[in-house]
Order: C-alpha cells, then sequence, then structure tokens
C-alpha cells in the first residue's frame, strides 16, 4: 500500500499516560530518534511529584512534550499538534492544551467503565466520535487498540498478560516513529542494551516497536506519513542533553579545567538528584559525592573540602537553598569557593516539586543576614547549563566566593541539542593557591595576612592546609583587613562591609559586553529575560518581528553583579518589558538599580511561559511605544514562524 | 593545672594509625607547645575549664609528631569554640552545630590532614545533634572535643541538653522540665567506634584520652567535663573534691575490672535481672561481691551493649557519679578511607589525560555531525 508523504516544517507530540505507562522513556526515546535524524527540537516532560500516584486518575497523568523542526526552534511548543493519550485520564488532562484539528491517539484499550469513571466522564466520550456536539468533535480522533495489539504482538515471548502490556509505549512510540519518518535503529540499540539482562522483555518491547512501525505502515487508520527534514545548524558534532546532565558535565569540566577535584555534598531533592546520581558515576575525574545527612551538611562538607582546597559544591533546590543560606554566609565570610546550584521549582515551602518556576532570584541575590553579597549566575538553555556551570566556577574560585548557579526544573529535564563544545576551548581557572613564603637563612617569615587582597580582583589569598608558613584561622566573626583576626572595631566593619561588596561588584569587570537583538536598530521596545525563558522569549519575539515590528532583545546570564553595560542598554528603549516565571524579581532589581520603567510580564504556572502570549504582551507594548496597531499575523503568510 | 598523682589510667596502649598519613615531622625537628600557641590573646572568663584544656592540648599536640601545618582545627559556636584561635595550626570558627559537618567535607578531602572539631554541649548535642550522629556512623577520621559544662555560656546561662531536670536558669525560673540525655550513651547508640570521656582538671588522663582519640582512625568522640564558673560552677565538683571523687569516678581501664571508692570498695557486675550492669560492694564478706566477680572492662568489644549499660550509670539528675575513661574503641573501616579508594580505583582503571576523558565523555551518548 503506498502512503501519501506530506511535508511538515515542525510539529509538537505530546505523549501522555498513567505514570506507570513508561510516558517519560516513549518521549525521550522520540527524541533521541529525532535528534539523531537531525531535526532541532526542545523537549518538556511534566510529571507528577508523587511516585505512582492512584493508576488511572488525573493527577497520575504524567506527559512528555517534544516539540522538533526543520529549522531553529526555541521552546518546547504552546499546543500539541498530536496527543498520544494512553488512557481517559490523559485525555482528560490534556485535551484543554490542544488547538482545533489536533490529532489524538488513543489507545482505548483502557477505556473501561472503571477508568472512565476514575478520570470523571460519565459516559465514554470515545462512542460519540460521529455525534454532532461532541467533545472531541472538533480533533481528528484515531481510536486504536494499542494494548490489546502489543499483548498479540509479544504473546510468543511467553510473558505475563500484565508484562506483555507493558510494552505498549514501545508500541506506540513505534507507531509514532513511522508516522514521521524517525529512524528506528537508535531505539532498538537502546532496548537491547537496557533489557540486555531480561531477553523475554527486551525482544517483548523490540517486537513491540517494530509491531507498532508496521502498524502503521499497513493499516488504512493512517494513510498520511509526515516528513520533517533535518533543521540546517552550525557546523559541529552534536548530542540531545538535558539541563541536568550538562550542568553535570559543565562542574567536571571545571574540575578539569581548574586542575581542582570536586567535591559535591548534597542531599537528594527534587529536581536536582540527577546531578548528584550523575557526578558519583565520575569518580575517574577525581569526583567525590558526598550524600550527606541534611541540606546544611551537604553545604557544610563542601565548604569543609574548599577549606581544603577542592571545588566544593552543593546542588538542591530552594527549600534546600533556605537551610543552607547560613554556611552560605560563612562562605560569604571567610571568601572560599564554592557553588550552589539551585535548580529552582514551584515555591514557597514545598510547593511545586516537579515543576518549574524562578522564584528564588531575590532568595539567591538577597537571602542572608547582613550585607553578604553572592553572583548570580543562570544558564539560559538546556545545552547552556554546561557553560553556565564553568562560568560560576570561574567566577567562585578567582574571587574567591560563594556563587550561585539558577538553573530550573524546565532546564532541568528539558533537553535540546547540543554542540559539543572542543575542550581546549573552555576557559581555563587558575586556583592560585598560596605559597609559603621564601624565608632567608636565619630570618622569620613575616606573619601571613589571610586577608591581604589582590588589587584587580579584591580576592584573598587560598592558602590550603598543609602549606607551612601559613597557618592561620578564619571563621564567621569579622576579620581585620589583611590580617584576619577576629575584630570589632566599628571602622574596620564599614571597611569589611564594602570590600566585600566591592569585590563582588569587580566581578562586572570581567563580563563581556551583552549581546544586543536588535536586527533593524530601530526597536522602541526591549525585552530581558534571565534563565530559561530564554526560548519562550525568543520566539515570541520572532512572531512580532515576523509580523513586521521592530522589537530588541536581551537575556542576562549574570544576574549579580549585573554587566556593565546593562544601565546604558535600558535607557536606550521606551518601553522595557521583563518575562519572569515569578511576580516580577528582575523587575524589582531593574527600577531599584536602574531607575527604569521596567514592565513585568509574570506567570507561575509551574510551566514555561508560552511564546504566543509573550508575543501578544510584546506587540501591545510595541503598539504603546510606536502609537500603531499590532496585527501579529506574519506579513508573510507562506513563512513559518513558532 | 598539673597532673595529679591520682590520674585515672587508660590500659589501652596508645596506636598512631588514626595519623598514618598525615606528615610527620623530619629527623631532628621538634615542636614545643609554644609552636601551638597563637598570638591571640584568650579571652575565656576567668576560672574557665577551657583554659586547662587549652593548655593541654597544646602541650600534648607536639607529642603527636605531626607537621604544624598539617593539623585542622574546626569549631562551631559557643565558648570552647573560640579555641581554634589560640592554636597555631589552621583553623576555622564556624557556626553553631555545623563544625562535625565542615570537618567532615576537609577529612574527606585530605587525608594528609590531621582535623579535629571543637563543640560542646549546646553546639554538639542541640543544634548540631544530626550531624554529630551521622558523623559518628559514619566514622569519618577525625577527632571531636565535645566540652560539656551542662549550661549555655555564651548566650549566658540558659540550660542545654545536658542539663539536669528541674534547673533553674534564665529560661526557666521555675525549673526545667526538660529532660536531659548522656553525650556517651548517644555515640554508642550512634554506633561510634570511638567513645571516652574525661575531665578538664585531671591533666593527665585529659592528655591520655587525647592521645588515644588521635590515635583511633575512626570519629573519636572525646566527652570533656569542663566547668562553667559564672553559670553552671561546682557542676563537677564531686568528680573533683578529694572526699567525693574516689565515690564518684567510675574508671575504666581496658582489661581491668571496674572498681571504684574508698580502697576499691565498690565495682560493677551484670544485672541479670535488667540486662545492665550495677554497682556492688566489693569484698568476701555476706553481700559483698568478691574481686573476681567483677565486670572487666573491655573497650573493644565489638558489642556496645556493655559499654551503653555502663554509661547509664552517669548521673542524669545533678552529678555525683559518672564513669571515665574509654568506653568503646573499635576498628571499622572509614567512611573517608572508602570514599577516597573508590575515587583511586575508578582513576586507576582509566588511561589518557583527563582533557581527552573529558571530551570522551562529552561527546559520548548518540551523536552526529554536522558539516
Amino acid at each position: 500500500m503506498s502512503k501519501q508523504v506530506k511535508q511538515l516544517d515542525r510539529v509538537i507530540i505530546r505523549f501522555a499516560g498513567d505514570s506507570g505507562d513508561g510516558m517519560q522513556l516513549t518521549g525521550d526515546r522520540f527524541t533521541q530518534e529525532s535528534a539523531v535524524f537531525g531535526n532541532d527540537l526542545v523537549t518538556l516532560p511534566n510529571f507528577p511529584a508523587e511516585i505512582r500516584a492512584p493508576q488511572g486518575t488525573i493527577p497520575g497523568v504524567s506527559s512528555f512534550q517534544v516539540h522538533f523542526a526543520d529549522h531553529d526552534i526555541l521552546t518546547a511548543g504552546d499546543a500539541p499538534d498530536v496527543l498520544v493519550a494512553m488512557n481517559p485520564a490523559a485525555l482528560k488532562a490534556n485535551l484543554g492544551d490542544l488547538p482545533k484539528g489536533a490529532t489524538i491517539i488513543v489507545d482505548t484499550h483502557d477505556f473501561t467503565a472503571r477508568n472512565l469513571q476514575k478520570a470523571g466522564y460519565d459516559a465514554n466520550p470515545l462512542d460519540a466520535l460521529g455525534d454532532a456536539g461532541s467533545q472531541l468533535g472538533e480533533f481528528a480522533v484515531q481510536p486504536v487498540d494499542l494494548t490489546g495489539m502489543t499483548i498479540e504482538a509479544v504473546k510468543e515471548f511467553g510473558l505475563s498478560r500484565k508484562d506483555a502490556a507493558r510494552a505498549k509505549n514501545m508500541f506506540a512510540l513505534g507507531l509514532l516513529s513511522w508516522m514521521y519518518g524517525r529512524p528506528t535503529e537508535p531505539t532498538e540499540a537502546f532496548l537491547a542494551k537496557r533489557f540486555a539482562k531480561v531477553p523475554a522483555i527486551r525482544d517483548a518491547n523490540i517486537t513491540a516497536f517494530k509491531s507498532g512501525w508496521n502498524f502503521g505502515e499497513t493499516t488504512e487508520t493512517f494513510a498520511v506519513q509526515y516528513e520533517i527534514k533535518p533543521a540546517p545548524m552550525a557546523p559541529g558534532t552534536y548530542r540531545n542533553i538535558t539541563g541536568n546532565l550538562a550542568l553535570s558535565y559543565g562542574l567536571v569540566a571545571a574540575g578539569v579545567r581548574s586542575g581542582l577535584p570536586v567535591f559535591l555534598g548534597s542531599y537528594p531533592i527534587t529536581p536536582a538528584s540527577d546531578i548528584l546520581h550523575e557526578l558519583s558515576k565520575h569518580k575517574a575525574f577525581g569526583v567525590t559525592t558526598f550524600q550527606a545527612e541534611d541540606e546544611i551538611a551537604g553545604i557544610g562538607s563542601a565548604l569543609g573540602a574548599s577549606f581544603a582546597g577542592q571545588l566544593g559544591v552543593t546542588t538542591t533546590s530552594g527549600p534546600g537553598v533556605a537551610l543552607k543560606t547560613e554556611t552560605i554566609g560563612l562562605a560569604v565570610m571567610t571568601e572560599l569557593p564554592l557553588l550552589i546550584v539551585n535548580v529552582q521549582r514551584g515555591g514557597p515551602s514545598t510547593g511545586l516539586p516537579t515543576k518549574t518556576e524562578q522564584a528564588d532570584l531575590l532568595q539567591a541575590v538577597f537571602g542572608r543576614n547582613g550585607e553578604a553579597p553572592v553572583p548570580v549566575v543562570a544558564p539560559q538553555s538546556p545545552g547552556d547549563c554546561f557553560d553556565a556551570a564553568v562560568e560560576a566556577a570561574r567566577i567562585a574560585i578567582t574571587y574567591r566566593t560563594p556563587v550561585f548557579l539558577l538553573s530550573d526544573g524546565y532546564l532541568a529535564n528539558g533537553s535540546e541539542p547540543w554542540r559539543i563544545p572542543d575542550v581546549d576551548d573552555l576557559p581555563t581557572i587558575e586556583p592560585g593557591f598560596a605559597e609559603a613564603p621564601a624565608v632567608a637563612e636565619g630570618e622569620t617569615a613575616p606573619a601571613f595576612r589571610p586577608y591581604e587582597r589582590d588589587e584587580a580582583t579584591l580576592a584573598r589569598p587560598w592558602a590550603i592546609p598543609g602549606t607551612a608558613g601559613l597557618e592561620h584561622r578564619i571563621g564567621g566573626l569579622e576579620k581585620g583587613d589583611g590580617h584576619g583576626n577576629i575584630s570589632y572595631d566599628p571602622a574596620n566593619h564599614d571597611h569589611m562591609v564594602r570590600t566585600r561588596q566591592a569585590k563582588i561588584d569587580r566581578i562586572a569587570d570581567s563580563l563581556p559586553p551583552l549581546v544586543v537583538d536588535d536586527p533593524s536598530g530601530e526597536a522602541k521596545v526591549l525585552v530581558l529575560g534571565w534563565g530559561s525563558t530564554y526560548g519562550p522569549i525568543g520566539a515570541g519575539v520572532r512572531r512580532v518581528r515576523k509580523a513586521g515590528f521592530n522589537v530588541a532583545q536581551v537575556h542576562l546570564r549574570h544576574l549579580n553583579p549585573f554587566p556593565n553595560d546593562l544601565g546604558e542598554i535600558l535607557r536606550r528603549y521606551d518601553k522595557v518589558l521583563v518575562p519572569e516565571m515569578n511576580l516580577g524579581q528582575l523587575s524589582l532589581l531593574l527600577r531599584a538599580k536602574y531607575l527604569v520603567d521596567a514592565q513585568g510580564y509574570n506567570q507561575v504556572r509551574g510551566l514555561p511561559l508560552k511564546a504566543a502570549d509573550l508575543a501578544q504582551a510584546i506587540g501591545e507594548l510595541v503598539a504603546q511605544a510606536e502609537g500603531v496597531a499590532v496585527d501579529l499575523t506574519p506579513t508573510s503568510s507562506k513563512e513559518t514562524v513558532q | 593545672m598539673t597532673a595529679t598523682d591520682h590520674s585515672v589510667g587508660l590500659g589501652i596502649p596508645g596506636l598512631r594509625t588514626g595519623t598514618e598519613l598525615v606528615p610527620a615531622l623530619g629527623e631532628g625537628e621538634t615542636q614545643s607547645a609554644k609552636d601551638f600557641s597563637s598570638d591571640q590573646e584568650v579571652r575565656w572568663c576567668p576560672g574557665c575549664g577551657d583554659y586547662a584544656v587549652l593548655k593541654a592540648v597544646q602541650s600534648f599536640l607536639p607529642d603527636l609528631g605531626l607537621r604544624r601545618e598539617n593539623i585542622v582545627f574546626i569549631s562551631g559556636i559557643g565558648c570552647s569554640s573560640r579555641f581554634p584561635y589560640y592554636l597555631d595550626t589552621y583553623g576555622m570558627h564556624s557556626i553553631h552545630g555545623r563544625a562535625t559537618a565542615i570537618a567532615s567535607g576537609l577529612a574527606i578531602a585530605r587525608e594528609d590532614l590531621s582535623t579535629w572539631v571543637v563543640t560542646g554541649d549546646g553546639d554538639a548535642l542541640s543544634i548540631g545533634g544530626n550531624h554529630l550522629i551521622h558523623a559518628l556512623r559514619r566514622n569519618v577520621n577525625m577527632t571531636i572535643l565535645l566540652f560539656n559544662n551542662r549550661i549555655y555560656g555564651l548566650t549566658k546561662g540558659q540550660y542545654s541538653p545536658t542539663s539536669e531536670a528541674g534547673k533553674i536558669t534564665k529560661s526557666t525560673p521555675m525549673g526545667s522540665v526538660d529532660h536531659p540525655f548522656n553525650p556517651v550513651s548517644l555515640a554508642l547508640g550512634a554506633e561510634a567506634t570511638f567513645v571516652a570521656r574525661t575531665v578538664d582538671s585531671d591533666r593527665k588522663h585529659l592528655t591520655a584520652v587525647l592521645a588515644a582519640a588521635a590515635a583511633h582512625r575512626g570519629t573519636s568522640l572525646v566527652e570533656i567535663y569542663q566547668n562553667c564558673p559564672i553559670f553552671n560552677d561546682g557542676a563537677f565538683d564531686d568528680l573533683k573534691g578529694a572526699d567525693t571523687k574516689a565515690d564518684a569516678i567510675i574508671p575504666l581501664e581496658h582489661g581491668q575490672p571496674i572498681r571504684f571508692g574508698v580502697e576499691g570498695s565498690k565495682g560493677l557486675v551484670r544485672d541479670t535481672a535488667t540486662g545492665g550492669v550495677k554497682v556492688v560492694e566489693v569484698g568476701d564478706g555476706a553481700g559483698q561481691t568478691p574481686v573476681g566477680e567483677l565486670l572487666v572492662h573491655d573497650a573493644h568489644a565489638d558489642d556496645p551493649t556493655t559499654a551503653f549499660a555502663i554509661s547509664r550509670l552517669t548521673d542524669a539528675g545533678v552529678l555525683h557519679q559518672s564513669p571515665i575513661g574509654i568506653f568503646r574503641q573499635v576498628s571499622r573501616p572509614t567512611y573517608d578511607d572508602q570514599a577516597r579508594a573508590q575515587v583511586v580505583t575508578a582513576s586507576e582503571a582509566v588511561t589518557g589525560d583527563a582533557s581527552d576523558r573529558l571530551a570522551s565523555l562529552i561527546g559520548g551518548g548518540d551523536t552526529w555531525t554536522v558539516v
């Protein structure tokens, strides 16, 4: 049977099922296939905090969205073109996100009376498909007994019915892989490796995967196959990578480039634990991982390791930062290098453990007693977590200071193609330990001054135990300038408070100029963001530009100190829009420091911002600034925007 | 304070395994107490027990024969935590309760350092209780000196987790209703490998315990009874008074029957009724127990049950009776040795320089090349 092949420039697919249905794995495999195929892509996993919420219920729904395209894209997409729903709850939970005309592939097997009831359906929505006024009438629904066909396909392996049914996610993956012309070899190789020790399960999964593909190819239900050509990308070797993996690699790289052993002191917490898991695999790089008894011991041990001359790192999320706060203050006072990685999640308190948010910015900048400045660095995309980690380490080591690295749940679990950097191109970081003074025969060494500062950086010496002649005591009490002994002198305290601040301010001198994306040079509106909003902001800006309007974009990597040219850039524009997944924390800082009328665009829904909403908000501001009506319909209708 | 002839012996020969990997002084090099005294003025209240401990430590450190720059003292917050400022070694006066956590990182990072923690009853047992028990169970190679004065001194006299119930303090004007715990029982419960108790006023015993603690490879907990002359003066008087000390101190010497009291008139036996131990009158008369039937102290017993039972003879209220010495000293692999061994094993299993290996790591997985 010959099938029609239709060209598409981009597709958004959401795989949704029960927490136990393997949707994350399915989505991840589809992503890897798309990456190897050469599409640009962005992913958005979304799962409940409960490991196994009650089966078949709405709270138990887990989903994975992947957006892939033949061109450069920036977000996981606002609305799925295709929903794969493995049970009634998955259908119900995701229906509201679908645009008219979206395709829904439903596993009919689980649409039993009991499951329908658990999902809150009075009647089976699939029964009314052809009827006028059906709630699914606006969509192209494909009811398929995925589970039944899977069980049938794998019966030769003698698995229990339950185990056989578990391969249904691979059947679904096979079907979607056929629909979108994905390469199958990576997934077959993956399954062979993953289940190498249980041949029956391995063979069942591979068979289910192939059966899904074959089903798509042979059945008349699916008449069309889609083709999304590879996206043009800059030359280089790529891999798909999540933010937590890139951040872990960045920490390993920081160790290699500084020559320092990395010491991670950490306590498990969602969504940061994967960094602990990953780093624990890299002992061959001299990485020590210490799973401490609590968050406080996590950072305490890391600070102890820093005092000992290693690169101390602690990884956590917001609630953990709250506990680590006092030790961060000690690191500020003792002026030792330390990395604090906060993979932000919804707050306050326990909040939304598996959802994303950017509401810990002010906590990072200010959340300590006393005047305790701490540099803050934020990655803008999953792959960028690598470079941001190296940069945070550079600042920590060069300036002898704790540094916050603010990732978030979206970056942590989301993925994108990442151009693998050349190790030789990474910055070299110089620890520059203090050396014992040379003393001539018969002379006594001058007393070591642990708080004497480097003229350029204002950093103090890092004198590690084991160095004769540099024995000294540090601690949380105020230090006398230079000699570092306890000092309660009023003038000294004033001097030291200002000096610690000046040291952090000096970091700005080491930063490159900001990149201002203002192609026409005539924009009156600037959109300024930080962290994971980079994708949605960029996509929103593109839409506005495609509609023929001017808008400028700047994205901040350094939140403390701000780059030296930020104030001047802000003043160039009539309007400044600051989109954030909080109630306006960066806007507050900008308004306070630069006296600009920064306007917030704020959402705290635990999800990434939507490009369409942002485009709307930008458009409104452009209309105000330029006194024109703004219609966001692309000026050239054949051009595609996302 | 000088050593007295009435000092309590320990019965355990000094081993040096705890400091085995720490660089020692070279041939002909010597150190004295003066080398370990910093230029900072010591600022404790007159009569504070901390002075005696500081002197003992400064005199004892040269005996370790280690290079001064390889010794690190980490403290928390409290009167005793000022200790590192007065020693000319590396030191950190950290934050309340966290010294054991910070020292754990330091000790894991560097096998060539002799790591010491100085802490108090509030610092280690109240705000830092969690870190203490976990350090003890992990057995990180370090020595914890827990100064127990049974009161909060630096905050001016509130009751501590070791203060007796009913204690009248600034925060408990009608008497404390808080039940105290016993640091030695706690440490044994946490499966510590070295647990000892000593007294600030017995320099010789204190020094001997320090030597044994430093020699122990693993976490050594040394509880030091320390008098606070301002807020809890006399808390340990019964252990120090010429008339009372014989009955108050139950000396623990490895391999010796546990005997105390004037002329050894009292001793310990197992109490079959409770499973614990009890005090008996020693002698051959009616109702007395012959010396041969007394409990012989075995600090190296793998099972901590008897050591725990002995620790329960410590008065929880006003202190009239307390066992002193090494309750337990057993060998168990240390956390830090094992953690470092894993790094070494992993490092030895790979070849090539770190940059090349980093390139392979980040370039691993499914990749594709765009030309």
